[in-house]
């Protein structure tokens, strides 16, 4: 029955992973525009443009 | 009205018609200069993908926006409230942009950094219509960003309620990480849980038995803590005000279901009821959630301060102009109104030609003239050339704003009692009195087993499935209006306007379209001579009609007139030259009535002989002699108007007799108040800011826009103009709420008696509850979910046939 407690932890460890994925995706804005990446995804992007990660702000 | 297509061209920027093709590069043709201009700077720095996105994406660039129009942003202090990040290096600034409308908006707002090399990046939220724009301010400022929005059809928008501190909030992050983190945790204890349920408490290993315990009441901790902190917090404001609202039971549930698993699984004797815990709390974040959604673009509290300028022009002793920003405007100010500017304060005019559009204070149609000396009163729009003005009053203290003084302003939000606290007043008193007696009962009988009874019956019948079919219902049912362009505020909106039973309407942009009349001749070819006569003669009265035809003929010499004579409610009559002529209603002409027309009439009569009628028609919405014999039969109609009487006979019929003309933004608010005190539920239905008052004072307030991202005064239901041909179906489905919640009581109330038969025999097993939890919850929500879309159908259907039609 010990295989249970490494599974027990595994399990566990992949939730949580999810829940900090979660808890990043909430604190970098994600949510708060559904609608604007969706379009903006579609743009092409040309060469001499400089790519910028957008940051969080404040 | 009738255009050629055969001959239209539009323009390649903005869509327009083209009145000519003389304004053209290459092939493309503009309707204007300003579409040609900014053409020009996106082709010059080959943002030209603008136009291959969407076909012709601008906006007509014929109203032009004066140069130093955003002169008043060179101000500091104005600069700092608008910029909410700056270091020695960058700063970042939100601009709303209301005319953001398609995804070539989009792309062309984010390449700003091609237009303006000192633009670092700009990322557009479409939703809010916003953009944010982080800039080098050593090489720009925000005024020159404001004047290239503005250069490329992006004109922002700024009010004095833009810099205040209170900021939009338009969802709040700490509700999601609740529902993520007891979601989690739910899921986990659900899952550690199971061999529980499936050895049905016999489980052999012991020391696994315990770790399992022990992991569930730590990942209970944070359920407990975090995720339930809002409902004690709600409870225990409620008990310190006297007062048992729905969230009152739920802690004490929520309390005593941890408690007593906390006892069992430290003293080892049990399991606990941890899943049905956080369970209940998962489901109920998750209601809140759904039921307080908000809509990102629009806002429901606006006052004056949202439609008075930022800036304003003012000329000092030296007779130099200088921008100031609204906020210091004093009395004895000279200040400049251009075309096209709302009049921030009380002035008198100095110089200049007044022509002031009051539509959206007063409610009046027409423009009003006003003469040198005169006072105008502010929140009128100018819309002839410059005025110099002299301010008299403060702007807080302006007639307009002094409606925001009224005490209907300041009172609580709170305006009724919603029936979930009554019921769960009732559902309290009845638990708890279940509870004492199953308690004297077990005391008799076996007093080992009186805790556990006791607590068994508090954890089961938690009120959580009232409050679950509250918050889904009304959840869904605000999408489902959201969908028919009806935009409520809150939640308890839709409660409020179940209970209506008088509805009042504004006239003006409310019931009739925003752009007015419209006016047609009939009768006999008229001559020029004709025209200028009538031209004349009409020009002398201040009668609306007469002005309406006025405006109509084209501009021709006035004529002398001589024994002008102005008969109330009749017409006009005059001497020029050899001819005699009438102007009026039908009585006056002597002509048979003819009721066949809507509108008013006014006949033409020349040296005794019939010429024919002006017929001048105000447009009223679509639908709505339907609309108002289905509101009839249930609500008690008024109209309260700013405007004239002109339509008086008409309106009559609609709103048998109910009309009430010139009315005062004050008077409106009285009306309704004096409406309230004969114990009448009132709902306003309204535009404009004259409305304003009404609007709050009225139980439930309903603004009606034709673009849901205008300007729109405080209120409650925001609904587009399209949706007024639903008007009837949309009251008669928020009226349908109280079915589906009385439904949805009923099935807990019954899942309640199933579990309080094991709790007072205090048998309640933690697999029992914990199948009955997630079942009572699981099927709440199916059906107050689903009766609020399936009653919905009558407005899926209508909405259906008129697609077709269209």
């Amino acid at each position: 029955m010990s295989v249970i407690f490494i599974l027990l932890g595994a399990s566990l460890l992949i939730a949580i992973g999810f829940l900090i994925a979660f808890l990043w995706s909430v604190k970098t804005n994600q949510f708060e525009d559904d609608y604007t990446p969706s379009v903006r995804m579609l743009f092409d992007n040309d060469v001499k443009q400089t790519t910028q990660e957008p940051k969080s702000e404040n | 009205m009738n255009v050629d297509t055969s001959t239209l061209t539009i323009c390649y920027h903005c869509g327009d018609n083209c009145d000519n093709q003389t304004i053209h590069i290459e092939k493309k043709i503009f309707c204007c200069q300003g579409c040609k201009t900014v053409y020009e700077i996106l082709n010059k720095v080959e943002l030209c993908d603008y136009y291959s996105l969407n076909d012709n994406p601008g906006l007509t660039q014929k109203a032009n926006v004066r140069l130093d129009k955003f002169a008043f942003l060179d101000d500091e202090n104005l600069q700092a409230k608008l910029i909410h990040f700056k270091d020695e290096y960058q700063s970042h600034i939100n601009f709303y942009l209301p005319q953001m409308h398609c995804s070539s908006c989009i792309w062309l707002l984010e390449n700003l950094h091609k237009l303006n090399n000192k633009i670092i990046r700009s990322q557009v939220n479409f939703l809010k219509k916003e953009v944010s724009i982080v800039f080098e301010h050593n090489g720009t400022n925000v005024r020159k960003i404001a004047e290239l929005l503005t250069s490329i059809g992006y004109e922002p928008h700024f009010s004095l309620n833009s810099i205040s501190d209170e900021k939009l909030k338009t969802y709040d992050k700490s509700r999601i990480y609740k529902i993520g983190i007891t979601g989690f945790c739910f899921s986990n204890i659900m899952m550690l849980s199971f061999p529980e349920y499936f050895s049905l408490g016999n489980m052999d290993e012991k020391d696994l038995k315990q770790l399992f315990s022990y992991l569930c009441l730590g990942l209970s901790l944070p359920v407990f803590f975090y995720g339930g902190f809002d409902f004690f917090i709600s409870a225990w404001k409620s008990i310190k005000q006297k007062f048992l609202n729905i969230d009152a039971p739920i802690a004490l549930a929520i309390l005593i279901t941890f408690a007593r698993s906390v006892y069992e699984i430290i003293s080892g004797t049990g399991n606990g009821y941890l899943d049905s815990m956080s369970g209940i709390v998962f489901f109920m974040l998750i209601g809140r959630f759904f039921q307080n959604k908000t809509y990102n673009t629009l806002t429901f509290n606006r006052d004056y301060t949202s439609y008075f300028p930022l800036g304003v022009t003012i000329i000092n002793e030296d007779s130099i102009e200088q921008q100031i920003p609204v906020s210091d405007l004093k009395v004895g100010h000279r200040i400049k109104v251009h075309s096209e500017e709302i009049i921030p304060a009380d002035c008198i005019l100095f110089f200049g030609k007044a022509k002031i559009d009051y539509s959206f204070v007063s409610g009046e149609a027409l423009p009003i003239e006003k003469g040198i000396g005169e006072i105008i009163y502010a929140g009128g729009k100018q819309t002839g050339g410059s005025l110099e003005l002299e301010v008299v009053k403060d702007v807080s203290q302006s007639y307009l704003t002094q409606l925001w003084n009224n005490e209907a302003f300041s009172k609580n939000e709170e305006k009724s009692e919603s029936y979930i606290h009554l019921a769960s007043k009732y559902f309290s008193l009845i638990l708890f009195s279940i509870a004492a007696i199953t308690s004297i009962y077990w005391q008799f009988k076996n007093p080992a087993i009186v805790w556990s009874a006791v607590t068994s019956i508090l954890i089961v019948a938690c009120p959580c499935a009232l409050l679950l079919s509250v918050t889904f219902t009304n959840g869904n049912m605000l999408r489902v209006l959201q969908k028919f362009g009806f935009y409520v505020r809150h939640a308890d909106v839709i409660e409020q306007i179940g209970k209506i039973n008088t509805i009042v309407f504004d006239k003006t942009g409310t019931i009739t379209q925003q752009q007015n009349s419209s006016i047609t001749y009939e009768g006999k070819q008229m001559d020029y001579e004709t025209m200028q006569l009538i031209r004349s003669v009409t020009k002398q009265s201040q009668h609306p009609l007469s002005k309406s035809i006025f405006r109509f003929l084209p501009p021709c010499n006035d004529l002398i007139i001589k024994n002008f004579e102005e008969l109330k409610g009749l017409g006009i009559r005059a001497t020029v030259g050899s001819n005699a002529i009438q102007i009026g209603s039908a009585k006056f002409i002597d002509y048979p009535i003819i009721n066949s027309t809507t509108g008013s009439s006014a006949f033409v009569k020349i040296n005794g002989g019939l010429v024919g009628r002006y017929i001048i028609k105000t447009t009223y919405r679509e639908g709505l002699d339907k609309q108002f014999s289905e509101l009839k039969k249930q609500y008690d109609l008024r109209l309260l108007s700013g405007d004239n009487d002109l339509e008086k006979e008409r309106l009559n019929d609609l709103f048998n007799s109910n009309v009430f003309f010139d009315q005062s933004p004050q008077d409106k608010l009285n009306h309704i108040a004096s409406l309230q005190k004969q114990h009448n539920r009132v709902m306003m239905v309204g535009d404009g800011l004259n409305d304003a008052g009404a609007l709050k004072q009225s139980d439930v307030g309903v603004v009606i826009t034709d673009d849901i991202n205008n300007f729109s005064p405080a209120c409650d239901v925001i609904m587009n103009g399209k949706s007024f041909m639903y008007f009837d179906l949309l009251l008669e489905y928020c009226r349908k709420t109280k079915i589906i919640i009385n439904t949805s009581f009923v099935i807990s109330i019954l899942y309640n008696i199933v579990g309080l038969s094991y709790a007072v025999q205090g048998k309640l097993q933690p697999v029992i509850a914990a199948i009955l939890m997630p079942v009572s919850s699981v099927t709440i929500v199916l059906l107050t979910t689903g009766m609020s879309s399936l009653l919905a159908y009558k407005l899926n259907r209508y909405s259906r046939i008129h697609e077709k039609k269209t």
